[in-house]
C-alpha cells in the first residue's frame, strides 16, 4: 500500500523513490530546519510547548489527547533522568500509518523527537517499534545512523551544547504493548502488562522516571508545526482538530492505502479518494478508527466528517484513523467473530474481567457463527460486555466490548437470523 | 489526615492510605483476592471494585488513594454489580468441585462465592484446563486449573523472598503461574505462598488431602528452630500434629513462617521417635519401663560418682530444650554435685566466659534491629540461620538501611550489600580491627585501649566504618558462624568497642529457639540461673576434649550438635555410661548411649522459649506425648527425687518457670552483651593449608527438622559437598564434581568437590550436622583435601 494523499507529514515525499527516506532527501524537503532554528535561537522550552499547544495537535495514537498539554505535564526541572518515548507499536487491526512514516519519512519522526526532547529537557529517547514490521525497524536504525553521522543526534547537537540521543527498540508483536504503560514495561525488559494508574508516566514512567509517550504521527507532525507555524498547522484542519491526519483505509475499496487529509474532511470524500466501493458494491458498514472503535452503518458514515468531534458524536471514535470499509457481502457475525478472536488472543491476562471475558465473548460469538447460537446469547454478550468494560486496568477490555456492542446493536437482525436459521443472512463467498 | 466517608461512616485516615486500608480500619470488609497488606498493589483481580462518588466507573479499593472528602460506597448497586460481575468471571474457568479440592473449607474464593456468586453458571462453554507444575517437595502446584491469577505468589517471591522464582507466563486466558522451567521453588521461605494462595492452586504438599480444616484444632505454639521465636498455630487432629501455620505477630514473624518452621512438624512422628525407655545390655538394646530405666540411670550416676568423683560426669544440653528443662537439668546436676554443664555445644571459644556480664542476646528487639540505618553482619549465613530475619532486613534495605557484611563468602543475600569483606575466618579479627581503626579515624578524639596500630584499613573496612558512624542508628550482629568461630570472644569484644565508639547496638542472632533461655536458666559452667555465682565447671569443649566417665545428654545428638563431632563421638564412646534424654533414637545415640529416656518435643510439653530479643514466650503442649514419652521436666523431677535431692517437688511447669525467672522480675535486666575488658590479638595466624568453614545446613540444625521428610527432599538438604574457590580447585589439580578425600585429624570422608567463587580462597565450605560428615573434626579447623580414589 502506499500513501495516496499527502498532508503535513508526507508533504513533498515522493514515495515512489526508493531513497525518499534518506537524510539527503529529507533535508532537501526542508528537513531539520525546525530543529536548527530552535537550537540556534535557543528558543525557550515553554515557547516550543506553547507552539505545539497552539497548533491544536491531538495525539494520533487513538485517544486524541492534546499533545502540547501532555508535554507541559513533564516536570522539566526534575533533576534526574527523564525520557521521551515514541509509540510505534502499531498493532490495531486496520492501522498501517506509522509503518509508512518509518518507511518513507523516518527523519520527520527523528526530528520531532529531538524537538520534543529539547522542549521537555530530556537527553534520551526511545522508539518502540511493533515487532511485526522488522524491515521498517531496520530502516529506522539506518535513519538514526544517518542522523547521528550528520550531528543531529548525540552529544552537542549542531554545536549548540544540546545533547540528545535516540534509540530504536522493536517489540515482539503484542498488541497490548501499544498501551503506553505496557510499552514501558516491555521497554524495561519485562512482560508487557499495563500498569495501574496513577501514577501516570509523566511522574513515574520508564524506569520510574518522568516520561512522555506520544504516537509516531504526533511526533512526525512537530517539525511542520515549528517550521511553518502553529497557525498553518491548525488551519490545515479545523478548530480543536488541528492539522492533517493519516487515515489508513482498508476493506472493500478500490484503492486501499494511507490518506493524509485535513481533519474535518467528509467521509464521502475520503471514500471517493480511495476509489469508491470495490466493484461498485454497496457500502454496509465502516469501522472509523481501528478495530476497537464501534462500527457504524454506512449510511450514518456518509453524513460524517473525519474528525475527533464528529465521529465521537455519532457514537464511535476516530481512534488511530484506521478506516475499515465493509460492503454488503460481509457477514457481520463472521466479522465480529474475527475481531473477538483478536482480543481474546491479545488480552494480557492481568485483570480478571478481560482475561476471562474476552474468551467468553469469543466463544459465544464463535458458537453463533457456527450455527450453535441460542436465543439468549445476544443478551448474554451484552451483559458479559457490561461486566468487562470500565472494570480493568487498561482499555483493552473496553476495546473488546465496543465492537460487540455496536455490531449487535446496528446489525442485530443478522445475529438473530444466524441464531434462528443457523446460517448467514448474507450470501458470501468466505463463510 | 483526610476526612472521608465509607458507607455513610465518617472517618479520618492518614494521607496516602488506600480505600481498602481505610475501610478495613473501621471493620468494613471489601472482598479481595490479589490485595495483601505485605505485598505490592497489583489491582488485577478487580474483586474490590467500589463506587466512589463523582467517579464514572467503579474503582479498585486496593489501588485507589483516599482523597479528602471522598465518599465511598462498598455495597451500592454499582459496587455490588461490579463485584458480582468479577466473581462470575473468576468462576467461569474455575473448577466448581470444592468437595474434592484440598482448599475446600478454607478457600477465599469459596467463601466469597457464597456472597457474590450465583447459584448456577451462565457459562456454557468448555472450561480451561491447566497442566500441573512441579514446584518441589514443599509446594504442590498439581492443580493449577484452580489458579485465579492473583499473582500473590509471584509478588511474594520477588518482593519478600528477594528473587522471583514464580512467574506468570503466556498471556490472556493462557496465562499460567509457573516456576522457572525445570526448576523448583527453593526459597527458604517458600511455604508462605501456600498461605497466600487464595484458592487450591498452591497447597502444602505434605499436608494436602490428609485432613479437612474443620477437623483441625488450632493451638498456639512457638517455633524452636531459630532464635526468632516465630509464633505458630499448630493444627492437630486426634492427638496428631497435622500442619503448622503462622500466628501473626508483627514484632516477630509478621504473617510469615520460614519453611523450617512450617514443615519441620513432619519429623515429629518419625519412625525414629523414641517411644519407650531403652537400656543397652551387652551391646543389645532392650525396651523397658520407666521405673527400670530411671533406676538404671540413678545407679549409673551414683556408680560413676563413687568410682571417679562428681567431676567425671558431664551434662550437655541442647538450647532447643525449654527454659524449664534447662533449669531443671542444671539444678539437678548442681544439686548432685556436678558442675560440668553447658548448652553451647557448637561453640569453640570460651575465653569470654570470665568477662561475660550477662545473658548474651540480640542487643535490641527485632524491630529495632530492622529499623537501624546501618547493620553490620559478622559471620552469618543469614538466609539459612534466620530466614525471616533475612527477609525483614531485605525490606529494611529497600527503605534505606545499609547492610554491611564480614564473612568468608560473598553469599547471595538477595539484597543490596553496602560493603562486604570476604576473608577466611582466621583473618576476621584483624578485619574487624580494621573497621575499629577506621572508626577511630572518623570519630575525632576517640580512643581505644586496644592496640590497632599494626592493622591495615581496607577500603571496605573504611566503608563499613563510615556507614556505622554516619547512620543515625546502627547495629552490629554476630551470626551463628561468628558464634562458632574460634575467635568469637575477640569478635564480640571488637563489636563492643565499635559499638561504644559509634553508638551502635551489638549482639548475637542466637542459634536456637531457646539459646537466651538456656543462659537465663544457668545451663552454663560458670553462671547459674539469672547469673548467680556457682562453682565453676567445664564447658562443652573441655568436657569433650578431656573425656568424662559419664555424660548426661539432654535433647542432643552430639555427632550433629558439637563443634568437633569426631572428638565428641570419641568421648561418648570412651565413657562408661551415656544417659540420653531424647525424643529420637538416632543412629549415633544407639551407638554410644547406654540408656535412652524418651522425652517430649516442644509440641508435647508445656514450656518456655526465650527468643534472641529476650522475649519470654510460654506455650502449652498441643498433643499428648507419643507412646511412653514424657515431658523432660517431669523426667528430671522424678530423677531428682530418686537421687534423693531436695527441691524437686514440682507440680507444674509454671512452678519451675516461676522459680527460674524469679516470678515477677524483669528478665531484660539480665540481658547484656558487655564483656569486661579483654585483650585482642590481631595477628593473623599463618596457615599454609586450607581451613574448614563448617556450616550447619538449614534443614539439619535440630533433631526435628532433620527428620522431616519433605525438608530432607529439598535441594538445600542435599548431601554436602566440599565447596572451594576455583583457584583452590586448580591448585589441587581437581575438576568440579570429582571425588575428594577431606581429612581432619584421624578421620576422613570422601565426597564431591564443587566450585563456589564467592568463597574466600583458602576456605573449604563443608557442612557439619550431616551423617556423611560426622567423622570430621572442628568446624573451623584445618582441613586437607586430596584426590579421591
Amino acid at each position: 500500500m502506499a500513501v495516496f494523499v499527502k498532508g503535513v507529514i508526507f508533504d513533498g515525499v515522493d514515495t515512489t523513490q526508493p531513497d525518499c527516506w534518506r537524510l539527503a532527501a529529507y533535508e532537501a524537503r526542508g528537513g531539520y530546519q525546525a530543529l536548527r532554528s530552535i537550537l540556534q535561537a535557543q528558543m525557550p522550552q515553554e515557547d516550543v510547548i506553547a507552539e505545539v499547544k497552539n497548533s491544536g495537535l491531538r495525539g494520533r495514537g487513538g485517544a486524541g489527547f492534546p499533545t502540547g498539554l501532555k508535554w507541559s505535564f513533564m516536570p522539566r526541572s526534575f533533576p534526574g533522568d527523564k525520557y521521551v518515548v515514541c509509540n510505534t507499536d502499531e498493532g490495531e487491526p486496520g492501522t498501517f500509518k506509522d509503518r509508512d512514516i518509518l518507511r518513507y519519512n523516518p527523519h520527520a519522526l527523528i526530528e520531532g523527537m529531538i524537538i520534543a526532547g529539547y522542549a521537555m529537557g530530556t537527553r534520551v529517547g526511545y522508539n518502540y517499534i511493533h515487532g511485526e514490521i522488522f524491515a521498517e525497524y531496520e530502516l529506522f536504525e539506518a535513519a538514526l545512523d544517518e542522523a547521528r553521522a550528520a550531528g543531529y543526534l548525540g552529544e552537542n547537537i549542531l554545536g549548540t551544547g544540546f545533547s540528545f540521543d535516540l534509540f530504536a527498540h522493536h517489540g515482539y508483536g503484542a498488541y497490548i504493548c501499544g498501551e503506553e504503560t505496557a510499552l514501558l514495561e516491555s521497554l524495561e525488559g519485562k512482560k508487557g502488562q499495563p500498569r495501574f494508574k496513577p501514577p501516570f508516566p509523566a511522574s513515574f514512567g520508564l524506569y520510574g522516571k518522568p516520561t512522555t509517550i506520544n504516537n509516531t504521527e504526533s511526533f512526525a507532525s512537530v517539525p511542520f508545526i515549528i517550521r511553518d507555524g502553529a497557525q498553518k498547522f491548525l488551519e490545515a484542519g479545523k478548530p480543536n482538530n488541528g492539522g492533517t491526519k493519516l487515515f489508513s483505509v482498508s476493506g472493500h475499496v478500490n484503492r486501499p492505502g494511507n490518506y493524509e487529509i485535513p481533519l474535518g474532511t467528509p467521509f464521502s470524500a475520503l471514500l471517493e479518494m480511495a476509489g469508491g466501493m470495490k466493484d461498485g458494491s454497496r457500502l454496509k458498514a465502516v469501522i472509523p478508527g481501528g478495530s476497537s472503535a464501534p462500527v457504524l452503518p454506512g449510511e450514518v458514515m456518509m453524513d460524517l466528517t473525519m474528525d475527533y468531534d464528529s465521529i465521537s458524536k455519532a457514537g464511535s471514535m476516530l481512534g488511530s484513523g484506521a478506516v475499515i470499509v465493509m460492503n454488503d457481502q460481509v457477514c457481520m457475525v463472521k466479522a465480529l467473530e474475527r475481531l473477538a478472536y483478536f482480543y481474546h488472543e491479545e488480552s494480557c491476562g492481568q485483570c480478571t474481567p478481560c482475561r476471562e471475558g474476552t474468551g467468553w465473548l469469543y466463544r459465544v460469538i464463535h458458537r453463533i457463527e457456527n450455527g450453535q447460537g441460542r436465543p439468549e446469547d445476544l443478551d448474554l454478550l451484552n451483559s458479559v460486555g457490561n461486566n468487562m468494560a470500565g472494570r480493568t486496568i487498561c482499555a483493552l477490555a473496553d476495546a473488546a466490548v465496543f465492537p460487540v456492542r455496536s455490531f449487535t446493536k446496528h446489525f442485530r437482525d443478522e445475529f438473530e437470523y444466524h441464531i434462528e436459521h443457523r446460517k448467514c443472512l448474507v450470501e458470501h463467498k468466505w463463510c | 489526615m483526610l476526612e472521608i466517608e465509607i458507607d455513610g461512616k465518617k472517618l479520618t485516615v492518614p494521607q496516602g492510605s488506600t480505600v481498602i486500608e481505610a475501610a478495613h480500619s473501621i471493620g468494613t470488609y471489601i472482598p479481595h483476592f490479589c490485595y495483601h497488606k505485605k505485598l505490592s498493589i497489583a489491582a488485577n483481580c478487580r474483586m474490590c471494585l467500589v463506587e466512589v462518588e463523582k467517579a464514572p466507573k467503579p474503582l479498585p479499593a486496593c489501588a485507589t488513594p483516599v482523597t479528602d472528602g471522598m465518599k465511598v460506597h462498598t455495597n451500592s448497586d454499582m459496587a455490588r454489580n461490579a463485584q458480582k460481575g468479577v466473581m462470575e468471571f473468576l468462576l467461569i474457568n474455575h473448577p466448581l468441585d470444592c468437595p474434592i479440592c484440598d482448599q475446600g473449607g478454607e478457600c477465599q474464593l469459596q467463601d466469597l462465592a457464597v456472597g457474590y456468586g450465583n447459584s448456577a453458571s451462565r457459562y456454557q462453554e468448555e472450561k480451561r484446563v491447566v497442566v500441573g507444575k512441579d514446584m518441589g517437595p514443599l509446594i504442590s502446584a498439581a492443580e493449577m486449573t484452580r489458579c485465579i491469577h492473583c499473582t500473590r505468589c509471584v509478588r511474594f517471591t520477588e518482593e519478600i523472598g528477594g528473587f522471583q522464582e514464580i512467574g506468570m507466563a503466556n498471556r490472556g486466558e493462557f496465562s499460567e503461574i509457573l516456576p522457572f522451567l525445570g526448576k523448583t521453588v527453593n526459597s527458604e521461605i517458600s511455604g508462605n505462598v501456600i498461605d497466600l494462595c487464595p484458592v487450591g492452586a498452591l497447597t502444602s504438599k505434605p499436608f494436602r488431602y490428609s485432613a479437612r480444616p474443620w477437623e483441625l484444632s488450632r493451638r498456639k505454639s512457638v517455633s524452636p528452630h531459630d532464635g526468632l521465636g516465630s509464633n505458630l498455630i499448630v493444627q492437630v487432629r486426634t492427638g496428631q500434629v497435622m500442619r503448622v501455620l503462622p500466628l501473626e505477630n508483627e514484632a516477630i514473624n509478621e504473617c510469615w513462617l520460614s519453611d523450617r518452621d512450617r514443615f519441620s512438624y513432619e519429623g515429629l512422628n518419625s519412625e525414629e521417635r523414641l517411644r519407650v525407655p531403652m537400656i543397652k545390655h551387652g551391646g543389645v538394646w532392650h525396651e523397658t519401663d520407666w521405673q527400670t530405666a530411671l533406676e538404671y540411670v540413678v545407679k549409673g550416676l551414683n556408680g560413676v560418682s563413687a568410682d571417679h568423683g562428681k567431676d567425671a560426669i558431664g551434662v550437655l544440653a541442647s538450647p532447643y530444650s525449654t527454659l524449664e528443662e534447662l533449669y531443671l537439668v542444671q539444678k539437678l546436676a548442681r544439686a548432685f554435685g556436678v558442675n560440668n554443664i553447658d548448652h553451647r555445644l557448637r561453640r569453640s571459644d570460651f575465653r569470654g566466659d570470665e568477662a561475660q556480664q550477662g545473658v548474651q542476646w540480640l542487643g535490641s528487639t527485632i524491630l529495632e534491629l530492622v529499623s537501624a540505618k546501618s547493620v553490620l553482619l559478622v559471620g552469618s549465613t543469614q538466609r539459612k540461620e534466620q530466614p525471616l530475619l533475612a527477609a525483614r532486613l531485605r525490606q529494611a534495605v529497600k527503605k534505606g538501611t545499609e547492610l554491611n557484611v564480614l564473612h568468608y563468602a560473598a553469599d547471595e543475600l538477595l539484597t543490596r550489600v553496602n560493603a562486604g569483606i570476604v576473608l577466611p575466618p582466621q583473618a576476621w579479627v584483624a578485619a574487624l580491627g580494621g573497621v575499629l581503626k577506621a572508626v577511630l579515624g572518623l570519630k575525632e578524639g576517640s580512643t581505644t585501649t586496644l592496640d590497632v596500630s599494626a592493622i591495615d584499613v581496607s577500603e571496605d573496612a573504611a566503608r563499613i566504618a563510615a556507614s556505622l558512624v554516619n547512620a543515625e542508628s546502627a547495629a552490629i550482629v554476630l551470626g551463628n558462624v561468628a558464634q562458632h568461630h574460634p575467635d568469637f570472644s575477640q569478635l564480640l569484644m571488637l563489636a563492643q568497642e565499635i559499638g561504644r565508639l559509634t553508638g551502635a547496638r551489638f549482639g548475637l542472632t542466637t542459634e536456637a529457639g531457646n539459646s537466651v533461655g538456656a543462659e537465663l536458666a544457668g545451663a552454663l559452667p560458670k553462671r547459674g540461673p539469672l547469673g548467680t555465682t556457682v562453682t565453676a565447671g567445664l564447658n562443652a569443649r573441655e568436657m569433650l576434649a578431656s573425656p568424662r566417665k559419664a555424660y548426661v545428654l539432654l535433647n542432643t545428638e552430639v555427632e550433629f550438635d558439637s563443634y568437633d563431632s569426631q572428638q565428641a563421638v570419641a568421648a561418648m564412646k570412651a565413657a562408661e555410661t551415656v544417659i540420653a534424654l531424647s525424643a529420637y533414637k538416632g543412629q549415633g545415640l544407639l551407638d554410644y548411649a547406654d540408656v535412652l529416656l524418651p522425652i517430649a518435643p516442644f509440641t508435647e510439653t508445656a514450656g518456655t522459649f526465650v527468643s534472641m530479643e529476650g522475649r519470654v514466650q510460654s506455650f502449652n503442649g498441643v498433643v499428648r506425648p507419643l507412646g511412653e514419652a514424657r515431658p523432660a521436666w517431669k523426667v528430671l523431677r522424678v530423677l531428682g527425687n530418686m537421687l534423693g535431692l531436695s527441691g524437686f517437688a514440682y507440680d507444674s511447669v509454671e512452678e519451675i518457670r516461676g522459680e527460674c525467672l524469679k516470678a515477677g522480675t524483669d528478665v531484660s535486666a539480665n540481658l547484656s552483651n558487655t564483656l569486661s575488658s579483654m585483650p585482642v590479638d590481631f595477628s593473623v595466624a599463618a596457615t599454609a593449608g586450607l581451613i574448614r568453614a563448617g556450616e550447619v545446613p538449614m534443614y539439619h540444625a535440630d533433631a526435628i527438622c532433620r527428620r522431616s521428610p519433605p525438608l530432607q527432599l529439598t535441594a538445600e538438604a542435599a548431601a554436602p559437598r566440599a565447596y572451594v574457590h576455583g583457584s583452590v580447585l586448580q591448585q589441587l589439580g581437581l575438576e568440579e564434581g570429582a571425588a575428594v578425600v577431606a581429612v581432619q585429624g584421624d578421620s576422613q570422608v570422601t565426597l564431591p568437590v564443587a566450585v563456589d567463587n564467592r568463597l574466600a580462597a583458602g576456605v573449604v565450605r563443608l557442612a557439619c550436622a550431616h551423617p556423611t560428615t560426622v567423622a570430621l573434626g572442628g568446624l573451623f579447623d584445618r582441613i586437607e583435601l586430596k584426590r579421591g580414589a
